[in-house]
């Protein structure tokens, strides 16, 4: 077997090599400036696509425009963000609250765009942390996290964060199987035991407000990621397994052994019955429910201690496994809803299952055995198609709503174009290099927008001027608009994208809020008046209210503050103009800046050590004077009588 | 005549514009302001063109010392310009129906078009007072003290009519739609009093 790998890697090599050739040929003259006009967006023009990629293990999600690749912003989801103090300031800490404690840091993977009847709507982007399993849910108003729900019993959050067709349900699947409730137990005990939990989390039709409705305890396989049926199948979820052998040790052999691996087709239409019909059984748990509230900008934890479980088989006709060839990675599921894609990430080939077929084989009650109890379909029975690509190590496949498919082929390094129906190659073009994902807005929807696709790569080695050992990932855009394929750009990307989503500008650009209103501002701590500000001390515990405008903080001067103290800053930003955020810094501060938004209140806390006059000031070049948008807090010894006092131009 | 009355009594009809619709309007653009702020002068207070305009013009123009805009309670013209309107409006139409029914002559249509036009002539005049003031009564202990070239303080007196460089800033000021109604009934009155005198020239 590990004879067999080396020779995949050794002819995916020689691939890129062949590939690397090609591209040299064509890449200059006429070819090359046609290209430059179709991602040329001149300077005060805008991008036709918001690109929303993963950031992988940077934590966070970044917003990208299409066809230029012009990277827009990072927001902030799962990791620490210095820059506008998310996860630092008081208001943000609560947002990487977990069962586990404060968590940092995630591995942030795969972006999904809320939809109705199938169509992207664009109220909000959900991703799912990998690493201490969670669901995040951003505002596509605001371009700002606004809930993160951790989900228990789930280890390496990697089948989610993919959403039903009317954003009824977001999902997310264990990829580790592990102990259900977790307990102390021999590793080598796993087969047989672990459970792997798929969670389906209900979406708020108004608030988008996420809840766990329920978690399927399925067998311990590895399931590595799914996708929405849609149309026909809507009701119907689909996830593809690996190490259906239930390895717990070297994996990369021992997961490998099964010539066919399942993907798992969950009715979730029939679960969902079930438990409003008071099926499932309530297990002890313990996970945090993280929201953030726009109008009082604070974020507060809620620590849940139940969730509903579901053991599949007592769910008759509700679960079925689809033996699918060599450990599929991409579980993708057509425009139409008809066909659902394995890629056998260590095959040659794609496997087609058809939903109709699917449909027959259960009424028919076509099984071939049983795995834990759960029906086996025949592989024949529900196989609609094999594309034979000629290419290496499938991973994902996205849809360009006319018939195509698209994959990547990570071995080859190369994406695929083929046609639906009769499985027939229509076009390849190689990536630079190792593609992993790739994106056609709303490509994961009934309604692709199929102009370009933006493939999403691994290794980027000499694509841009070297930067050392370590380097961003490079991602390419191909117009698919023609019969075959163009590459027209490469860009570099922020962390590792696994998985992007984009639709079109004019769905958010619109709706994209310029300023918090500060009559609006519910903040406990915010000052909403000019003469509001003041500075009120508590024990040790010191709350300054201050307000900015440009170009001064109100008060620039504090005296009365000691050793010892807890310093609260609460600072609301007074402008109500658009881009004129004002950021805040003080000496010795031991956390982050705020970067504080119009109507905005962000907390910082100082904890001075040091007697002395210690200076703040603006972070953000807000005006001609910011420079002079400065101040400064004394500081006395924890023993002295300075009276507490501020003010501001006196 | 009764063409004529009807047009004297429609045409002070459209002054009830300008208690809907702003009189005069001033747009500020800038490099840093793609979409200029602006300011929309109606018979009874300022509005921002966007909510947030007013603040937003105040918070820059007190760099270089210019005075915050008015608000009602700070300018008399507020609260008189609307009573003004109404009398004016009350008294168009009353001539109007009078020469309707034949008890006034059409000369008091032009009388009625020369008083309202010395009250737009009194109106501007004083509109241009307040710009003048607003412009050139700066804090002495402004941000920004800039002089022209022959070293005289610079002022910022936005044009009463048309386009001025000011600065970093694009002002254009032109009258808005309630002065373009007002202007289209005086047009009226006017007609009124000219078919008013056709008439009488006819029957003569």
């Amino acid at each position: 077997m590990k004879v067999k790998h080396h020779l995949i890697l050794t002819l995916g090599a020689a691939f890129m090599l062949a590939s690397c050739g090609q591209q040299n040929q064509s890449s200059n003259g006429a070819l090359s400036s046609s290209a430059a006009e179709k991602v040329y967006v001149a300077p005060g023009e805008q991008d036709e696509f918001y690109a929303f990629l993963s950031g992988g293990y940077s934590g966070n999600l970044t917003v990208y425009g299409l066809p230029s690749g012009r990277m827009f912003k990072e927001i902030p989801v799962f990791s620490q963000f210095p820059t506008s103090g998310y996860g630092y300031s008081e208001e943000t800490i609560p947002m990487l609250n977990t069962s586990h404690g404060f968590v940092p840091w995630d591995d942030l993977h795969h972006p999904d765009i809320s939809q109705t009847n199938g169509e992207l709507d664009g109220r909000w982007i959900f991703v799912n942390g990998n690493n201490t399993p969670r669901i995040a849910r951003v505002d596509l108003s605001t371009f700002e996290t606004a809930e993160i729900i951790e989900v228990p019993n789930s280890a390496g959050n990697h089948s989610s964060s993919f959403i039903t067709e009317n954003t009824e349900y977001v999902v997310a699947g264990t990829r580790f199987a592990v102990p259900v409730p977790q307990r102390d137990m021999s590793i080598s005990e796993y087969k047989g035991n672990f459970k792997g939990a798929l969670t389906f989390i209900s979406v708020d039709p108004e608030h988008g407000h996420m809840a766990i409705k329920f978690q399927l305890l399925m067998p311990g396989f590895n399931y590595d990621l799914s996708h929405p049926g849609r149309g026909k199948s809507h009701g119907w979820f689909f996830f593809t397994t690996y190490n259906t052998e239930e390895a717990n040790t070297l994996l990369e052999v021992n997961a490998s052994q099964n010539d066919k691996d399942f993907i798992a087709a969950i009715n979730w239409k029939k679960i969902e019955e079930y438990v409003n019909n008071g099926g499932g059984t309530k297990m002890p748990a313990n996970y945090a429910h993280n929201v953030y509230d726009e109008h009082s900008h604070t974020g507060t934890t809620t620590m849940k201690d139940e969730v509903l479980t579901v053991d599949p088989t007592k769910v008759p006709g509700a679960v079925f496994f689809l033996p699918t060839p060599k450990s599929p990675h991409g579980c993708d599921v057509d425009p139409t809803g008809q066909y659902i894609i394995g890629n056998g990430k260590l095959s040659a080939d794609l496997t087609v299952h058809s939903f109709d077929k699917m449909i027959a084989a259960i009424e028919g009650e076509k099984f071939d055995g049983e795995a834990y109890g759960i029906p086996i379909l025949k592989f024949e029975d529900v196989l609609a198609g094999q594309v034979k690509s000629g290419g290496l190590g499938p991973l994902h496949t996205e849809f360009d709503g006319k018939g195509n498919a698209y994959t990547t082929f990570f071995i080859s390094s190369e994406v695929v174009k083929w046609q639906l129906g009769t499985w027939e190659v229509i076009d390849r073009k190689p990536t630079y290099y190792s593609v992993g994902h790739l994106m056609i807005p709303g490509g994961n929807s009934r309604k692709p927008f199929g102009k370009y696709v933006v493939a999403m790569n691994k290794i980027t080695k000499d694509r841009y001027l070297p930067t050392g050992p370590e380097m961003e990932h490079s991602a390419q855009i191909y117009d698919i608009s023609g019969d075959k394929m163009e590459l027209i750009y490469d860009f570099p990307t922020h962390g590792e994208p696994h998985y992007a989503a984009g639709c079109p500008a004019e769905l958010l650009a619109p709706r994209s809020q310029k300023i918090y209103r500060l009559d609006e501002n519910r903040h406990p701590y915010a000052v909403t008046t000019a003469d509001g500000s003041k500075v009120v001390r508590d024990g040790n515990e010191v709350h300054v209210y201050m307000s900015t405008i440009r170009s001064h903080f109100t008060p620039d001067n504090i005296e009365g503050i000691k050793v010892g103290d807890k310093v609260y800053f609460h600072i609301t930003n007074h402008e109500q103009d658009f881009d004129v955020p004002h950021g805040f810094s003080i000496l010795g501060q031991n956390t982050s800046e705020l970067l504080i938004m119009p109507g905005q209140t962000k907390t910082s806390v100082w904890e001075p050590k040091q007697v002395g006059v210690w200076p703040f000031y603006c972070t953000d070049f807000c005006s001609a004077l910011h420079q002079e948008m400065q101040g400064y807090v004394r500081v006395s010894p924890a023993n002295s009588n300075v009276e507490l006092k501020w003010s501001l131009g006196e | 005549m009764k063409k004529a009355s009807i047009l004297m009594i429609i045409g002070p009809l459209f002054l009830l514009g300008l208690y809907v619709f702003p009189l005069w309007n001033i747009m500020l653009g800038a490099p840093q302001y793609p979409d200029p702020l602006g300011l929309n002068i109606h018979i009874n207070g300022l509005q921002g063109v966007n909510e947030f305009d007013i603040q937003n013009i105040d918070g820059l123009n007190h760099y270089i010392g210019m005075h915050t805009l008015p608000k009602v309670e700070d300018m008399w013209e507020f609260g008189t310009f609307p009573i003004i309107i109404g009398i004016m409006v009350g008294l168009g139409v009353l001539i109007g129906i009078l020469g309707f029914l034949g008890k006034l002559s059409y000369k008091w249509f032009l009388g009625w078009f020369a008083l309202m036009s010395l009250m737009g002539i009194l109106g501007m005049y004083d509109f241009n007072e307040w710009l003048v003031d607003y412009g050139t009564n700066l804090d002495p202990n402004a941000i920004m003290k800039l002089t022209n070239p022959d070293g005289t303080p610079m002022t910022y007196k936005p044009p009463l009519l048309g386009h001025v460089k000011m600065l970093n800033f694009d002002v254009t000021s032109l009258p808005a739609t309630g002065a373009w109604l007002m202007f289209l009934g005086m047009m009226l009155t006017l007609a009124a009093g000219y078919f008013g005198w056709k008439s009488k020239k006819i029957k003569t």
